[in-house]
């Protein structure tokens, strides 16, 4: 795996010191990555008292779950939690399937218009989603459409296709065309032989792309706020935390524990996946 | 466009027969088209037109109409020809807009990408335990979702509770007690700016890492043995080979940051003044003060054709690698 492991003429102490910097650095991102995530947690279980307070402590003194209750107990929390992971993993999937069809035939085959498409594909990364809403609104109102989850997962399947395309046929590129040859020599068909030697080696790819789909729809508030207007019962996560924190005003506690039920599924998902991703690449599989 | 890539793509060609289940003898693509390219496609296609490309026209059709509440309703819209688009061009904060929008764009894009590189060229270096602190880290940044991290970074830079004023002047720099960050431009800017590095670099950092995973380690071998240094050797060994992705990564960096809106929406709604208003934030401005979704689109569609400038660069180079690689 690593590729610039030190030569083992050098001593170990020369060694140690020539690493410093880099462990200093590595610890620097950590600690950049984690602290917001860290204050934001941490503000979620202090008492009101030690968030207003002028002296903010690193560590809290007590702990509470006040917070946390007030933003459970709020109206349709479990609904709109519902809606939002009902919207998120139909919309992922959606993206992934088409999109793994897509990202091979640009890949691997050739064909009349590959270039063009390929070009649509970038210029739809650039689409102006926010502008994009009116238009949207007046579909959705003239083909019945509005207020219904449906709607929001394929915009997010729209707004979650170009990217998904674009990185898996990066990775599919990446995978010599050799090794599917081979498999093909041995008696593989076509299919079989993506299946069977690139697709394990895509884990790595597909994860990133569906996390980033998760990520991307999970998140997604302009148009849940502006599509879902009359059926507030199938609201989403993100526009239940901004009417939480309306409710709620200078409410730093409930505010940070609204923002941190929120990023725990995700953050979940994320660590649970990453797994697989750093695994991945770590056998070596993207080497090819 | 030159001609040698696609000399080089169906030199390639032969190499491999396309053979499917059903098929007795391989057919060569050169013979005849397949279908299968297109139908793979197919799906893709049927969505962009429906979901994007419809929207897509009939917002372009908007910005040439007197568009307002009344219009959304009646939908008795009248054409008005290039009269917004006049209206935008002769308008000073407009313009202001497109200057601040360039600068955010290259001061976070140069920050994302000098910040990733050296963090992807860090964990490559890294024993097995720091690899896996830091990715873990960086894929825990990633996940936190945008209005989530936009609410605590206005918690951290909060005026008299925030812990970064705190921080700062329990390092003795005194100025920044109770300093208001969100009512001065270049304050409010600063983090704005600071939020979306935090969140670009890790899917930027991860995705370079993993390409550098790539990188065959007999060519760093063999570069040492030639006797080249750490720079010369990322220089003539490492960034060439992992170029594709480094460039697929700047071209979405650029399109991200250009397109920023959530962030600044939630965090500031464009202010204080104009000082943090880039193009889509001035389009929803406009679009929501007084209803001139007129205007608003026709924002949009200048921000698409800037942007669409800065990218052709990208797009010949991409074409260009296309034909060695492929």
């Amino acid at each position: 795996m690593s590729t610039t492991r030190p030569s083992p003429r050098r001593s170990t102490a020369h060694r140690a010191l020539r690493r410093l910097p880099l462990r200093i650095a590595a610890a620097l991102t950590v600690l950049v990555c984690l602290f917001p995530v860290y204050w934001m947690m941490s503000t979620a279980l202090k008492p009101s008292r030690d968030i207003q307070s002028y002296d903010p402590r690193l560590i809290p003194q007590e702990w509470t779950l006040d917070h946390f209750r007030r933003a459970v107990g709020a109206d349709g929390f479990g609904l709109f939690w519902r809606n939002s992971i009902l919207v998120t993993l139909s919309a992922v999937l959606l993206a992934l399937l088409v999109a793994l069809g897509a990202a091979y035939a640009v890949a691997r085959l050739r064909w009349r218009g590959r270039r063009q498409f390929m070009l649509a594909v970038f210029i739809a990364q650039m689409a102006p989603w926010e502008s994009l809403i009116i238009p949207v609104y007046i579909i959705s109102r003239d083909t019945g459409m509005l207020d219904r989850l449906p709607t929001l997962t394929l915009v997010y399947f729209m707004i979650t296709l170009p990217f998904t395309v674009v990185v898996l046929r990066g990775f599919i590129a990446g995978i010599p065309p050799e090794l599917e040859e081979a498999a093909q020599v041995d008696g593989c068909t076509r299919l079989g032989a993506f299946r069977r030697v690139a697709f394990p080696l895509l884990a790595p790819g597909l994860m990133a792309t569906s996390l980033f789909g998760f990520i991307t729809a999970w998140n997604e508030f302009t148009y849940a706020n502006f599509l879902i207007i009359k059926q507030q019962d199938s609201r989403t996560l993100p526009v239940w935390l901004s009417s939480f924190q309306s409710t709620f005003g200078t409410d730093w506690g409930a505010t940070m524990a609204a923002a941190t039920l929120f990023a725990l599924p995700a953050l979940i998902v994320f660590l649970v996946l990453q797994r697989h991703v750093t695994s991945g690449l770590a056998s070596g599989g993207v080497k090819g | 466009m030159s001609t040698a890539p696609e000399r080089t793509a169906t030199r390639s060609t032969p190499v491999r027969p396309a053979r499917r289940p059903s098929q007795a003898t391989p057919a060569h693509r050169g013979d005849r088209p397949s279908p299968w390219p297109y139908l793979l496609i197919a799906p893709a296609i049927l969505g962009m037109l429906y979901l994007l490309l419809y929207p897509l026209a009939r917002a372009v059709v908007i910005s040439f109409q007197d568009f307002r509440l009344r219009q959304l309703i009646l939908g008795d819209a009248e054409f008005v020809g290039l009269r917004n688009y006049r209206t935008l061009l002769t308008d000073d904060r407009f313009w202001e807009a497109v200057r601040r929008t360039f600068v955010f764009m290259s001061v976070n894009v140069v920050a994302i990408m000098v910040i990733s590189t050296l963090v992807a060229l860090m964990i490559e270096r890294l024993g097995r335990i720091g690899r896996t602190a830091v990715l873990s880290s960086l894929v825990l940044v990633w996940a936190v979702p945008v209005v989530a991290a936009t609410t605590v970074f206005q918690w951290l830079f909060h005026s008299e509770f925030g812990i970064v004023n705190e921080a700062l002047t329990g390092l003795g720099l005194h100025s920044f007690e109770g300093y208001p960050w969100f009512a001065h431009g270049g304050a409010a800017f600063t983090i704005v700016v600071v939020l979306i590095v935090w969140q670009s670099v890790p899917f930027a950092a991860i995705t370079l890492y993993s390409a550098l995973t790539t990188v065959p380690g007999e060519l760093y071998e063999s570069a040492r043995m030639d006797g080249a240094g750490a720079t010369r050797i990322f220089r003539s060994v490492t960034f060439p080979l992992v170029r594709p992705i480094f460039m697929l990564i700047l071209s979405l960096e650029v399109i991200w940051t250009f397109k920023a809106f959530v962030q600044i929406w939630v965090m500031t709604r464009g202010g204080p003044g104009d000082a943090t208003t880039i193009l889509p934030v001035y389009a929803v401005q406009t679009a929501l003060a007084g209803q001139r979704y007129d205007l608003g689109s026709a924002a949009s569609m200048l921000t698409v054709l800037l942007m669409g400038g800065v990218l052709v660069v990208y797009f010949r180079q991409l074409f260009r690698q296309e034909g060695e690689h492929l």
